[in-house]
């Protein structure tokens, strides 16, 4: 594809991100791409500037600022950003890349789906949609509940069925089998799933509730098209106590996988008091962007390659 | 001896795994938005050939593996061992059966190979692209039948059996690619 075209995939892509939320009443806004503090998952690894302090970390997402703004009375926001994440590169990742996130106030998880649904019929036009329980799909993909799987169960299940051979705490093993075992089984152009109730230790920044089974279960939906990763919806944490637990429980983790601990971002934490019960969802453009190129033949490789949707790809910068 | 971490494993890169050389043939990044990130790795047996899929946690490192390949000469097999010779220490190698496996059909002598060496013994050998050898055996030739474009079975010098064109002689040259195994040519 040559770059005339892809400027102009990108640009009709965005015209009709804006337009939808137009539609919508949910206003743009935009936020820092640095900030004094990044997030404390274990799993993300924010850029940091160099230099004296104080520090400034590039944002992984706009989620703590949109978070900020929401408190102080937006309403319903978007924002189309730039986020950063260190050392993720691949096929499906770039460290920089671009990232559609909104909040709908008073939403629940189900009409977020049905929001990110209408979005993305918006502009993939030939998507079959499915939803389910993160447990029940899993369960169907590998035979055992995991919810209700004990650790012992997971690392089982990791050792027969993949061919990791080092012991991986519970989270990760559910994540290895997710993208050995399951994200396989969603694959096939033009099929979206919809996957809800995740367990609950990646809660990360969603609500903890119980299930019909009375488990316990994050509060949050993974979008997953031709078996990729597209958008990740949360019903939103906004009690601030909680969340400052589970940044120093992370910081914990952190230090002991010998990273640093993360500055804990308290006009985050003084803000989200005045969160108002809200559902929000991230989804990644540059993979929704390779998606709509292929459905329109511009790529014909069936496997992902960011780099043939980026204008300047990590490798060529 | 060094070793490599995940985020250095890239096409090519020798490492030693289950305490075999293999090398890197592909490695992919997989990571959910927050979650463990790892990395699925195919690599190349260099002992037996075969590859392997393997997922390391990302981070995670394999020891270097002491491999190198070499342009070397074949001199001779000496019913045993095949012999090599660097064209310009004059270090020769001997190689067994298992090293030289399914190149042994193409080797001529005083043709220069790849020798890759795991721990200074030939571990495989890779022939030249392509061969020239003689027919030392074939049925007679269809005088005159360059047109139909049909092919017979023909031995050459070294052992190997490719399918040439009907015309073609015992005693005539032929050029022929070892990847695939086919004819290319017929040289005059």
């Amino acid at each position: 594809m040559d770059s005339k075209t892809l400027i102009q995939l990108r640009a009709d892509l965005y015209k009709k991100i804006r337009s939808y939320f137009q539609d919508q009443s949910v206003l743009e806004v935009e936020t820092p791409s640095l900030g004094r503090s990044g997030p404390t998952d274990l799993h993300l690894a924010s850029m940091r500037l160099s230099g004296d302090s104080p520090q400034y970390y590039l944002q992984t997402s706009p989620e703590f600022f949109m978070k900020r703004l929401l408190a102080e009375g937006s309403g319903d926001i978007f924002s189309i950003s730039r986020a950063y994440r260190e050392a993720e590169v691949g096929n499906r990742h770039n460290p920089e890349f671009s990232m559609l996130e909104w909040y709908r106030c008073g939403f629940g998880l189900s009409r977020l789906m049905s929001d990110v649904r209408s979005l993305v019929d918006s502009l993939l036009t030939q998507q079959t949609f499915s939803i389910s329980t993160y447990a029940e799909f899993f369960e169907s993909c590998l035979g055992v509940n995991p919810h209700s799987a004990s650790d012992t169960d997971l690392l089982d299940l990791v050792k027969t069925r993949t061919t990791v051979q080092e012991d991986l705490e519970r989270a990760s093993c559910l994540d290895l089998l997710m993208s050995e075992c399951v994200e396989p089984e969603m694959k096939g152009q033009g099929q979206a799933y919809f996957l809800f109730d995740f367990p609950a230790c990646q809660a990360a920044m969603a609500q903890i509730g119980l299930n019909a089974e009375m488990q316990p279960v994050a509060r949050r939906f993974e979008l997953y098209i031709d078996g990729l990763e597209i958008a990740n919806g949360y019903l939103e944490l906004v009690s601030a106590e909680e969340q400052r637990i589970r940044f120093e429980q992370d910081n914990i983790a952190r230090q002991s996988a010998g990273l640093e601990a993360m500055p804990i971002d308290e006009k985050f934490l003084l803000a989200l008091e005045q969160v108002p019960d809200c559902s929000g969802v991230a989804l990644g453009l540059d993979r929704l962007l390779w998606l709509i190129a292929r459905e329109k033949g511009l790529i014909e490789s069936p496997q992902m390659n960011l780099a043939e949707v980026l204008l300047f790809p990590w490798h060529n910068l | 001896m060094a070793s490599y971490s995940t985020n250095e494993f890239r096409g090519g890169l020798k490492v030693m795994l289950d305490g075999d050389p293999c090398a890197i043939v592909e490695n992919e990044f997989v990571k959910p938005g927050k979650g463990q990130a790892f990395n699925r790795v195919r690599l190349k047996n260099l002992k037996t050939g075969r590859t392997w899929e393997r997922t390391f946690k990302s981070g995670e490192s394999l020891e270097a593996a002491d491999v190198m390949d070499t342009d070397m000469q074949y001199l001779y097999n000496d019913g045993e061992y095949w012999h090599f010779m660097h064209p310009e220490t004059f270090d020769q190698k001997q190689a067994d059966q298992a090293a030289v496996a399914d190149a042994a059909q193409w080797l001529k002598e005083q043709d220069m190979c790849v020798v890759t060496l795991y721990n200074d013994a030939p571990l495989s050998v890779t022939p030249p692209n392509h061969v020239e050898l003689e027919i030392v055996e074939t049925d007679p030739g269809l005088r005159g039948d360059t047109a139909t474009g049909g092919t017979k079975p023909a031995t050459l010098a070294t052992g190997a059996v490719v399918k040439v064109p009907l015309f073609l002689e015992e005693g005539e040259v032929v050029k022929v690619d070892t990847r695939t195994g086919e004819y290319i040519g017929r040289i005059r």
